[in-house]
């Protein structure tokens, strides 16, 4: 068991790579109720989401539909990124970071008093992810026929509200699947019910290696307040189009564009035998050096994966320090690993 | 609670140690240390042959988590090695003290092993750690 941003939480119930290749190959459930789930009510709250978003709202048409996005400050720095939903005009629901909530709620708050949105955090909910190739008919298992086809039903990045459930079909591993919002009470039949249709009980280890192989961020790893979206791998997140839409961070973003950023990100694959990890430093021959900001073994590709802020002159190769020797390191764009298959793209 | 058989040495940095008829010596990671590491991934050995000082680094064990370096509990020289672990690494998770042994030494001198603890005494550490 590992503190999680206040909650204990399991590295892994068994062998984290098996938990791993189960959600690749079968279905596995996380539980990640330590995600905190805010609820923006008022007439007002798109308005609020459009100046507190990097992404624009304005995406969101149909009710049920997600975006993800990146919250910033006024240096283009990221504040924590986060889904929203779409749930009906007056109400938006956040799921944000655990160890980034109580900044996260103090930002929001103080944003959302000038035009009279409701925060309700809910506490009540917790939330179970269930991910891989099978998790979607595993989980309408667990629930009445009715439920189960308005789940089915469901477009990818899109949730619904099914009695007490809010099922959506998002997830953090780069599998199809479902996480469910549900009252706390629920969470332990469900997690059970789960595991009798042969859904693996994943933990943190897992989840880690299956987002890194899906080429997706980590807050306060790859990306925080100190960097910004376009040097972190998160430029298509950010909404400029239309100009008039005054967010929070377009004008220290737009600076950054206009005079090209020092910084980009770039997966990196490791063909030694060793393991990149967070704070490794890149060496780029001639270039300068960068900083690993997260790295671990892929289980998929049995080799060691990352991801690296480096120059922005990089070209295809570099150099990692792994303890004490310099390893050379193919820079590629993520992600690794896609529906269960590899996919390495070559960085020109 | 981890496995920690009563026929063996152990030190302050997780290695066990096995007496063998011949005068050498059987070294791994004992099953605390397997399963703080979580699922091993690389393994890495010394050559055989190679001589040792007592307390140098002489293998690496990588899981998803963390390195971790195997120290040799006395001056000796290295006479096996576990060649499967470069395939399979798992067999320490699996197996610490029997098929995912690491190497064994030849002590170079009647050397000094009153720094190793007896089963008791690293109980008693494991459960602190």
């Amino acid at each position: 068991m590992v503190d999680f941003g206040g909650w204990d939480m399991p590295v892994a119930y068994g062998s984290q790579i098996e938990e791993h290749h189960a959600v690749r190959n079968a279905a596995g459930v996380f539980d990640v109720s330590h995600m905190c789930v805010v609820d923006l009510i008022g007439a007002r709250a798109r308005e609020l989401l459009s100046r507190l978003l990097a992404n624009d709202v304005a995406r969101l048409k149909e009710a049920g539909s997600a975006l993800y996005s990146c919250m910033l400050n006024e240096h283009g720095g990221v504040i924590d990124d986060l889904i929203a939903y779409y749930l009906a005009d007056e109400h938006f629901r956040l799921v944000v970071n655990a160890a980034t909530r109580d900044k996260d709620l103090a930002w929001i708050g103080s944003h959302a008093t000038n035009v009279d949105v409701r925060l309700l955090v809910r506490r009540d909910l917790a939330m179970l992810a269930v991910q891989g190739p099978l998790a979607r008919e595993r989980t309408a298992l667990q629930m009445s026929s009715e439920a189960a086809s308005a789940a089915m039903a469901l477009q990818p990045f899109f949730g619904t509200q099914i009695g007490d459930w809010f099922v959506a079909r998002t997830g953090y591993t780069g599998e199809d699947g479902f996480e469910i919002m549900l009252p706390a009470g629920d969470a332990g039949k469900l997690w059970w019910g789960l595991n009798a249709a042969g859904v693996r009980s994943c933990g943190l280890g897992a989840r880690d290696t299956l987002r890194l192989e899906a080429g997706m961020n980590l807050y306060g790893n790859d990306m925080d307040e100190a960097t910004n979206p376009l040097e972190s791998g998160l430029a298509w997140t950010v909404a400029f189009a239309p100009t008039q839409r005054d967010f929070i961070g377009r004008a220290a973003l737009q600076a950054i564009r206009a005079r090209g950023s020092e910084h980009k990100r770039v997966g990196l694959v490791l063909d030694e035998r060793a393991v990149l990890r967070s704070h490794q430093r890149v060496i780029v021959s001639g270039v300068g050096e960068g900083e690993v900001t997260s790295g671990t073994f892929s289980p998929t590709l049995s080799r060691s994966i990352g991801l690296a802020r480096v120059p922005a002159a990089t070209g295809s190769s570099v150099q990692v320090e792994v303890r004490g020797r310099l390893l050379p390191a193919l820079t590629v764009r993520p992600p690794f690993v896609r529906h269960g298959r590899p996919v390495i793209h070559r960085q020109s | 609670m981890s496995k920690i058989p009563e026929d063996l040495k152990y030190t302050r940095s997780h290695e066990w140690l096995k007496s063998m008829p011949d005068g050498s010596i059987e070294i791994g990671i004992s099953d605390h240390a397997q399963e703080a590491l979580g699922d091993l991934v690389f393994v890495e050995l010394p050559e055989v042959g190679r001589s040792l000082a007592a307390g140098e680094t002489c293998a690496v064990v990588e899981s998803v988590k963390a390195a971790s370096d195997i120290y040799a509990p006395v001056a000796a020289t290295v006479i096996a090695i576990n060649a499967q672990l470069a395939e399979a690494p798992e067999l320490i998770n699996q197996d610490p003290y029997g098929r995912g042994w690491i190497m064994r030494l030849k002590p170079t001198a009647q050397g000094d092993d009153s720094a190793l603890l007896s089963a008791h005494d690293y109980q008693v550490l494991a459960a602190e750690a």
